[in-house]
């Protein structure tokens, strides 16, 4: 890219990330739009919504209409009829679900039909899912007949998004314009904005116009989509060709067009470096940005190399990337960020080969991969590959970025190598999720690129958890435009929010010398020095860093900020900076505040404001001494003890040193040990419950509900109280069946996320960390009570169940929890189990740790997240081959009864394993089965061996949000339903998509807002359950443990006992995207039972043969009016104070929805089945 | 009967006035109000301290969990703005004020100076004919005293009165050691009325529960005795319009206080408990009792029974505890 001719008229600069600047150009230039929210590109489909949703029109003067489907394949089927009939029409997606949407395109692009897919490019899910970015999607598609764009940067986004659409109005070929997600999408720069006669000179109406007029019309009736013959569909298929070719020369002139309005120049392979150069690397992508940094710093230096950003992929003009290329090119690099697994090379690797080939050019072609899934892309990688193709051979099929220690594909790398600028200015900052320091930085990347003349650039690591969450916020500003897509590697600035992180991270490894270090401190700034780790002082020392420090908790305090220390922190980095001068800088921060919480009323306002004008003077400068003198050392990251992968891989990840691990320490197969949790000690409470044995009532109740299960309780002989901590704690069991026995209730006190759940639902409502800990591990050491032997259908009986399910990184309070937990316990060592895509699938499976584990036995839930919307699916496949292979082994066994002895087969046979009891019995004839076919000398004696284990009858589960049940899985789980199969399903109903962020889906209760719905779910909630009982032959429950903990086991042991389908949908608070008090979630399930927004019941077909009604009521009728339940959630609340008098009108309506449901259901079950004639 | 009488300045048909309350939120309940015939409507109270404490909350569920998880940055949608200030309230005085053809006087309850000064000041631009100074200060600190509380009183109205020109009352507790002359003071800091008295949600314990919560009980007519006393005591001592709030539910209750002296009576429990064509009811009991006594106007009718034109001011004074013990009936048996 290069400047061409000046702007004839200023636009207005703004600092905003790329999923905007795509979703403005798109709402403007679109007239609808169906999406469905995938990471990362949900943000473009929530722009427009939102801009519609404010009346934001688009440059014809018309507001787009935005439609949420109910998958990826819905929003690209409503695209397809949108531009049959004529509109213009957009959607946003990523990975699967661009995948999802393939079908569609083939035949919008066979349709010859004009239209642009942004997509925020991510990692497919193979050997594991993965949210960052990669091309494998856009790769997906190459055959589907779309063009593929890509765009760089943050500016190129908005830009290509306008070019592509104007190119493809005119060559009527639809294309997919993509940017990297995350690096691209999440990356905010200070961009020029195009205006609307920008975007107004660029769209020919004309063409509008005849796209119209090819749309379907009664008035002018055609058919399309007809089904042709042998004779004649290939003819069709070639039919296209012209088309196809004419792209790239309509794409360019576009890019021309453009660059004639408002002065960028495009072409379709850009080229940069030595005009004479001799290696040139070739890529596309946001790792086009990091490559032209170090090809122009190379190339400054002298050595001949170059670099092509290819911009327009398909159709892929060969002659225009043959012409890009210097005369004197005698080797190329393709880099490509997708893996095609046995291919003879990715992609852009093919490509280049065959049209270097093709134009007879004697340039040797080598191809490698770099930067899956948002790996860090650096200069010194681009010199790496640079450097490769010295060689005399230079190596082909290579990786870059990793250490590839089993088939050697990855080159050197010289990690000193840097570009950087010395007029960049680079800060790094370790925050909270919870204390808003990326929205106090964003603010300030903001406040810099608006009011300075500086680009700059801000980027954001979150964490893989989502309770005490950790952030990192990458900050550069600077005189030039900045192309630096990779993360600081040498910070001028290092900003610390919460002081624990020193003991638990690296925090200064990035600082350069003579940086500084601001650290808020819970100590007065003048202690802080020996409170801090040895090695973090000897930083500092080394380092020659100068050292800040502030409380920033009691100005946050005092000025009734709580836990929300951002704007200290962001007014203390300005000061230290000096980037503004510091009335201007305390001027524009109160700015800023008043445009982030201005419309959130003013008392919000003033509060920062007076943060603001209290941090300053908390600000003090710490005398470093010259020697370190703490006596504090850092905790090893994973206990002595732990397994050796935990302690090679796991405990790398867990200290953000995931990058160096080899390939050779990575499962091939994506298969990971269970059980990991309990190896990360997180230590994020601030305060943990105490349980107190003289008020306690020994119910459990804590137990059953704690979302993390860090509270366990155990029923022993007192005789293994030998050798117990002094401080553990221990009563008499309470119950006749545990009379003499001992009891005892215990926290785990590193793993508790101090949610308050349990202090909260505590009945008996009574309520020093280090004794906890010894304590703690005391107690995992007794022997759990033999279940066998349990009443498993009761909430204490459950409880002294070992949970199979600990320690998760949910949010902390969790909803959804509870239920896993309870399965685990209940059912979970014999549990397979499939997870939908969600929040469930990633606090069950997000690395570093996850928490399914195992029994002593070494038994626990066997776990798979598939997709998102497979999952019904998925898991009854589990139950085809169960049932297959209990089939086939009671041949075999039948078959080899002699050899096995009669009594033992007969019993395996007749087995009833309908109790804790019989399983285990069932468990040891298997195990006496295992030992006689070993002395038997034949080879089905061998088969049964391997089947033997399935005559433990296992517990299929399906789990899955209510995005998942109700939306894109629907039609799968209905199938599963109807199947007759013995899968029991789990809908962890949050009635919102929380996982992405809070979208509306069909379990979203009417009058709530949500992302999608924000003047309120217009609509009453789907009675999924309703729908299920339709059948007659499916177990139905709908339960909420926090109005009834006891109905909630019952339903879980009767949904799993019952030989066919069940279906159990959950109440399942979710905290941020409720918006309630994490401590009063099973409050709120209670108020939402009592004023009949849930209905508590049981739809058991077994009833149906016994005469009885299979319908079972288990809450009283309302008692409370809805809104006294939803105002206590501000996705209600929320609305009555934007739209009053909807809300007041949904309200209502939500009211007439409950009663006339609950009218329903009083009907049903008191319908007669026959028998007793009544409800039975 | 001339019903009409003069509420601090304001003209209105009758003295029956719908006292605050949450009727008043709704409009149809303001305009079924005014179509009862109330003399004026009292809009609900608006709370400084609510609002405050609404936006705080909304603010930090919006937060809540937000910028943390790289899949959900926020969890919902961006609202243009919200209503946390006073704009709701704002707007249905403006709204009442269309809809009704009665003087709709706004309440008020602030919490720093600066609240009650910015509030008063919208509610006078939103078209308020008056407005009610709720002030209630529960004095709990134990080095605050009684002239500090009377001071931090006479604070607001003097604040307030310097920032509006619309008649002000001032909603009292009976909680004063010298009404009287607090009364003056209030009227030399620029009240026009007082309303008498405030009835507070007083906690209660929940004895199960163990647990202390606010119980809203209705009144009954026998509560309107204490502004009665004191209105009558009032009446002739100060220049100030006094309305009695508290224990009217019937056309006798408002008659008496009208011959106590009140310039208008304000009436809530009745129209909760027995709906808002009760204040029809009370209007008309009221205006026959009194034309049966052969008063012609309210104005003739009021302050007939004060203290100072009553035949024995005395009994409002003192000597209370006496009269009523020896009035007491003496059942027959235990003699």
């Amino acid at each position: 890219m290069s400047k061409g001719k000046p702007s004839a008229e200023a636009r207005p600069s703004r600092s905003l990330d790329g999923n905007e600047a795509a979703a403005y150009v798109a709402h403007n230039i679109n007239e609808v739009i169906a999406i469905y929210p995938i990471t990362p590109s949900s943000s473009m489909g929530e722009h427009a919504d939102a801009w519609s949703a404010a009346g934001k029109r688009n440059i014809w003067g018309t507001v787009p209409l935005v439609v949420e489907m109910q998958s990826e394949g819905g929003a690209s089927a409503a695209v397809h009829g949108a531009l049959q009939t004529g509109s213009l029409t957009t959607t946003f997606t990523a990975s699967q679900g661009l995948l999802l949407m393939i079908p569609s395109m083939f035949k919008i692009a066979g349709e010859l039909t004009p239209t642009v897919f942004h997509v925020s490019a991510r990692s497919v899910a193979c050997q594991a899912l993965s949210i960052f970015g990669d091309h494998s999607d856009v790769m997906a598609v190459r055959s589907t007949g779309f063009g593929l764009m890509a765009s760089n940067s943050i500016q190129e986004i908005g830009d290509l998004a306008l070019i592509t659409q104007a190119a493809s109005l005119e060559a009527r070929v639809p294309f997919v314009h993509f940017f990297d997600g995350f690096r691209s999408s999440h990356e905010i720069q200070k961009v020029e904005m195009l205006t609307g006669d920008d975007m107004r000179a660029m769209i020919d109406d004309e063409l509008v116009l005849a796209h119209r007029r090819r749309a379907m019309s009664p008035d002018r009736p055609v058919l399309r989509g007809t089904s042709q013959n042998p004779d004649v569909y290939f003819q069709g298929r070639e039919t296209v060709n012209p088309y196809y070719l004419k792209c790239p020369e309509i794409v360019q002139k576009a890019m021309d067009k453009f660059a004639g309005i408002v002065g960028r120049q495009y072409r379709l392979f850009d080229y940069v470096g030595a005009p004479d150069a001799e290696r040139v690397v070739v890529l596309m992508g946001s790792g086009a940005e990091a490559a032209h940094e170090a090809v122009e710093h190379l190339a400054g230096q002298g050595e001949k190399v170059g670099l092509i950003k290819v911009r327009l992929y398909r159709p892929f003009s060969g002659k225009h990337f043959v012409a890009a290329l210097p005369e004197t090119v005698k080797v190329v690099a393709a880099l490509d960020r997708t893996k095609e697994p046995g291919s003879p090379g990715e992609p852009l690797h093919l490509d280049c080969v065959n049209a270097v080939t093709e134009a007879g050019r004697r340039i040797k072609v080598v191809g490698g991969r770099y930067g899956l899934s948002s790996k860090e892309f650096t200069p010194a990688m681009v010199k790496a590959a640079l450097d490769n193709l010295t060689a005399p051979q230079p190596r082909s099929h290579f990786t870059v970025g990793i250490h590839d220690d089993v088939t050697k594909t990855s080159l050197d790398c010289d990690p000193s190598f840097s570009t950087e600028g010395k007029d960049v200015v680079r800060a790094l900052f370790y925050g909270l999720g919870a204390d808003g320091t990326v929205g106090a930085n964003k603010n300030s990347i903001k406040i810099i690129g608006d009011e300075t003349d500086n680009y700059v650039q801000g980027y954001f690591v979150y964490d893989s958890k989502r309770a005490g969450a950790v952030t990192v916020s990458h900050l550069r500003f600077g005189p030039r435009p900045i192309r630096s897509t990779y993360l600081l590697a040498r910070a001028s600035f290092i900003g610390c929010h919460q002081f624990v992180f020193l003991e638990r991270q690296d925090v200064l490894a990035k600082a350069e010398e003579g940086a500084i270090f601001l650290l808020n401190t819970p100590y007065d700034p003048d202690q802080t020095w020996d409170k801090i780790p040895r090695s973090v002082q000897q930083q500092i020392i080394d380092k020659k860093l100068k050292f800040w420090a502030i409380n920033a908790y009691d100005v946050a305090k005092e000025t009734g900020m709580g836990q929300r220390i951002n704007t200290i922190m962001q007014t203390c980095f300005f000061y230290l900076s000096g980037i503004l001068p510091q009335a201007e800088a305390i001027a524009k921060i109160k700015e800023a505040i008043q445009k982030t919480y201005g419309h959130r009323g003013d008392k919000i306002v003033q509060m920062n404001y007076a943060a603001v004008d209290r941090s300053v003077a908390g600000l003090k400068e710490i005398q470093v001494p010259a020697e370190a003198s703490s006596q504090i050392e850092k905790p090893p990251v994973v206990p002595t003890e732990a397994p050796d992968f935990v302690k090679e891989v796991t405990a790398k990840i867990i200290a953000r040193e995931g990058d160096s691990i080899p390939v050779s320490k990575m499962p091939a197969d994506g298969t990971w040990p269970s059980a990991t949790t309990q190896w990360e000690k997180r230590n994020i409470a601030l305060e943990i419950p105490v349980w107190d044995p003289q008020v306690c009532i020994q119910c459990g109740k804590c137990s059953i509900t704690c979302p993390h299960a860090t509270i366990r309780m155990k029923v022993y002989d007192p005789k293994l109280l030998e050798g117990a901590p002094p401080t553990f704690k221990h009563t008499q069991a309470k119950g006749k069946e545990f009379a003499g026995l001992a009891f005892t209730l215990q926290v785990a006190p590193e793993d508790c996320t101090g949610c308050g759940v349990c202090v909260d639902t505590c009945p008996a409502k009574n309520k020093a960390r280090e004794a906890e800990r010894e304590n703690y591990k005391f107690f995992l050491q007794i022997p759990d009570y033999d279940r066998s032997r349990l009443k498993i259908d009761t909430v204490k009986g459950s409880q002294l169940l070992r949970p199979l399910f600990e320690y998760s990184g949910a949010c902390a309070g969790c909803g959804e929890t509870p239920y896993v937990k309870l399965v685990s316990q209940l059912f979970g060592d014999r549990a397979i189990i499939g997870n939908a895509t969600g929040c469930s699938s990633i606090y069950g499976g997000n690395l570093p740790t996850t928490p399914y584990c195992v029994n002593a036995d070494g038994r626990g839930p066997t776990w798979n997240n598939s997709l998102f919307e497979d999952c019904a699916e998925f898991s009854f496949g589990f139950r085809l081959t169960l049932d297959k292979q209990m089939e086939f082994a009671r041949e075999l066994l039948a078959g080899l009864k002699g050899g096995i002895g009669a009594e033992l087969v007969e019993a395996l046979l007749a087995a009833d394993q309908s109790t804790e009891a019989g399983i285990a019995q069932q468990r040891a004839r298997v195990a006496e089965l295992k030992k006689k076919l070993g002395g038997i000398q034949d080879a089905k004696a061998g088969q049964l061996a391997s089947l033997a284990d399935v005559l433990v009858y296992k517990s299929v589960w399906a789990f899955g949000g209510d995005g998942w049940a109700y939306d894109i899985g629907y039609g799968g789980l209905d199938h599963v339903l109807a199947s007759g199969r013995n899968v029991n399903i789990l809908v962890l109903d949050t009635q919102v998509y929380s996982n992405t962020g809070g979208q509306c889906s069909k379990a979203t209760p009417r009058a709530a807002v949500a992302k999608f719905a924000e003047g309120g779910k217009p609509l009453p909630k789907k009675d999924l359950g309703m729908l299920a009982m339709t059948y007659g032959n499916v177990y139905v429950a709908q339960v909420a443990m926090g109005a009834s903990d006891v109905q909630c086991v019952r339903a879980f042991v009767e949904a799993e006992s019952y030989p066919g389908p069940s279906l159990i949908i959950a109440y399942s608070n979710c905290i941020p995207a409720h918006g309630i008090d994490g401590r009063t979630g099973f409050r709120q399930q209670k108020l939402a039972v009592e004023s009949g927004a849930w209905p508590l019941y049981r739809f058991d077909p077994r009833r149906i043969a016994e005469g009885k009604n299979p319908l079972q009521l288990d809450s009283k009728p309302p008692s409370i009016p809805v809104k006294d339940y939803a105002y206590n959630e501000t996705r209600y609340t929320m609305l009555t104070k934007s739209k009053p008098e909807e809300a007041k009108r949904l309200i209502e309506l939500a009211q007439q929805d409950v009663d006339s449901r609950w009218g329903l259901y009083q009907q049903l079950a008191a319908m007669n089945y026959g028998g007793d004639g009544g409800k039975g | 009967m001339d019903l009409t009488t003069k509420y601090m300045g304001l003209s209105l048909s009758n003295p029956v006035v719908a006292g605050a309350s949450p009727l008043s939120k709704e409009l149809d309940k303001v305009k079924a109000l005014a179509e009862a015939g109330a003399g004026a409507i009292v809009m609900h109270s608006i709370f400084e301290e609510q609002l405050a404490q609404e936006a705080l909350a909304l603010n930090y569920y919006i937060e809540q969990g937000a910028e943390s998880f790289a899949e959900s940055l926020s969890h919902f949608p961006p609202m243009e703005a919200y209503k946390v200030g006073p704009e709701l309230y704002l707007e249905n005085i403006a709204a009442a004020r269309k809809a009704a053809d009665v003087p709709i006087i706004a309440s008020l309850n602030g919490v720093s100076l600066g609240g009650w000064i910015d509030y008063a000041g919208k509610i006078q631009q939103a078209g308020a004919d008056a407005l009610e100074l709720n002030i209630y200060l529960i004095p709990t600190n134990r080095k605050v005293s009684g002239t500090k509380i009377e001071k931090a009183y006479l604070d607001i109205v003097k604040a307030v009165r310097a920032a509006v020109s619309i008649p002000l009352a001032v909603k009292l507790s009976p909680f004063f050691s010298a009404p009287v002359n607090m009364a003056r003071k209030l009227k030399a800091a620029g009240a026009d009325a007082l309303v008498l008295f405030n009835r507070f949600y007083q906690p209660d314990i929940d004895v199960e529960k163990l647990e202390v919560a606010p119980r809203l009980v209705l009144s009954d007519s026998d509560e309107s005795r204490l502004p009665m006393r004191w209105i009558a005591i009032l009446f002739g001592r100060v220049r100030l319009s006094l309305a009695a709030t508290s224990g009217v539910h019937t056309g006798e209750d408002a008659a008496k206080l009208i011959l106590a002296g009140a310039d208008a009576v304000q009436v809530v429990s009745a129209l909760l408990r027995d709906g808002i064509g009760q204040l029809t009811k009370i209007r008309d009991d009221m205006a026959e009792l009194l034309a049966a006594k052969g008063y012609r106007s309210i104005r003739k009718a009021r302050g007939v029974m004060s203290q100072k034109n009553c035949p024995e001011p005395a009994v409002f004074e003192r000597a209370n505890y006496i009269e009523t013990l020896q009035s007491y009936p003496q059942s027959p048996a235990a003699v």
